[in-house]
């Protein structure tokens, strides 16, 4: 375990975490949500977890995203007040 | 579904048509190496699935669907428990408990148990690729 880039990471990850909850525009907070899988994936690969690492790359940064924006696509893109 | 979700751009439909194949080759890869290294059935399955989503953004959905109908999606839907469930119940038959590779078969212990795990792996993926096509599909609208 290298203490730089997993406190790098999981700083980001708090970032992208309360942005994609702040945000209205739900379409930008997927795409949010997106980056913080992968940087999850790349927070279980550097804990020794690869097999976690390569499931939360393909289903959360991949199959996730997709089905999120088919869901705002059949709803309203922005959250309302 | 809006059509302007679908793109119509000459690049990106090119581009996904080459991408595709060898998309569905590293997904049989993790699924061949799965009792070896990182990966699995799970991973392979979603790898794969996220091709046919690749094609389908790309080509627009009534193309992918024709490339991937129905009457193929429904059987590997359900032949995969039923390869995992062949397997597991094959070693109570060979008189282990369920899903213990490497009874009394033929060849030596850890060549069964490799082989059976392979097939349990792919019994695994075939099943979650077309399971995640399938939600991918009917979320699209049918």
């Amino acid at each position: 375990m290298i203490w730089g880039p997993d406190l790098f990471i999981l700083a980001i990850l708090v970032v992208l975490a309360i942005a994609a909850v702040i945000s209205r525009d739900l379409l930008v907070a997927t795409v949010i949500f997106s980056g913080y899988s992968l940087l999850m994936a790349l927070a279980y690969v550097q804990l020794n977890s690869p097999d976690v690492g390569f499931t939360e790359a393909a289903v959360g940064a991949g199959v996730t995203t997709v089905l999120f924006i088919l869901a705002i696509s059949r709803t309203a893109r922005m959250e309302e007040a | 579904m809006p059509e302007s979700l679908f793109g119509e751009d000459v690049i990106v439909r090119t581009i996904a048509r080459i991408v595709a194949p060898f998309i569905q080759l590293f997904g049989l890869y993790v699924l061949m190496h799965g009792h070896i290294s990182p990966g699995g059935g799970f991973q392979a399955g979603v790898i794969i699935a996220s091709s046919f989503i690749l094609l389908a953004l790309a080509l627009g959905l009534p193309e992918s669907k024709e490339r991937f109908k129905k009457t193929i999606r429904l059987p590997m839907e359900s032949s995969g428990p039923l390869i995992y469930a062949s397997i597991g119940v094959t070693c109570i038959l060979a008189g282990g408990y369920y899903l213990q590779y490497g009874m009394a078969f033929l060849f030596p212990p850890h060549v069964v148990s490799a082989i059976l795990i392979s097939a349990v792996e792919i019994g695994i993926g075939i099943t979650v690729m077309a399971m995640i096509v399938t939600i991918f599909y009917s979320m699209a609208g049918d």
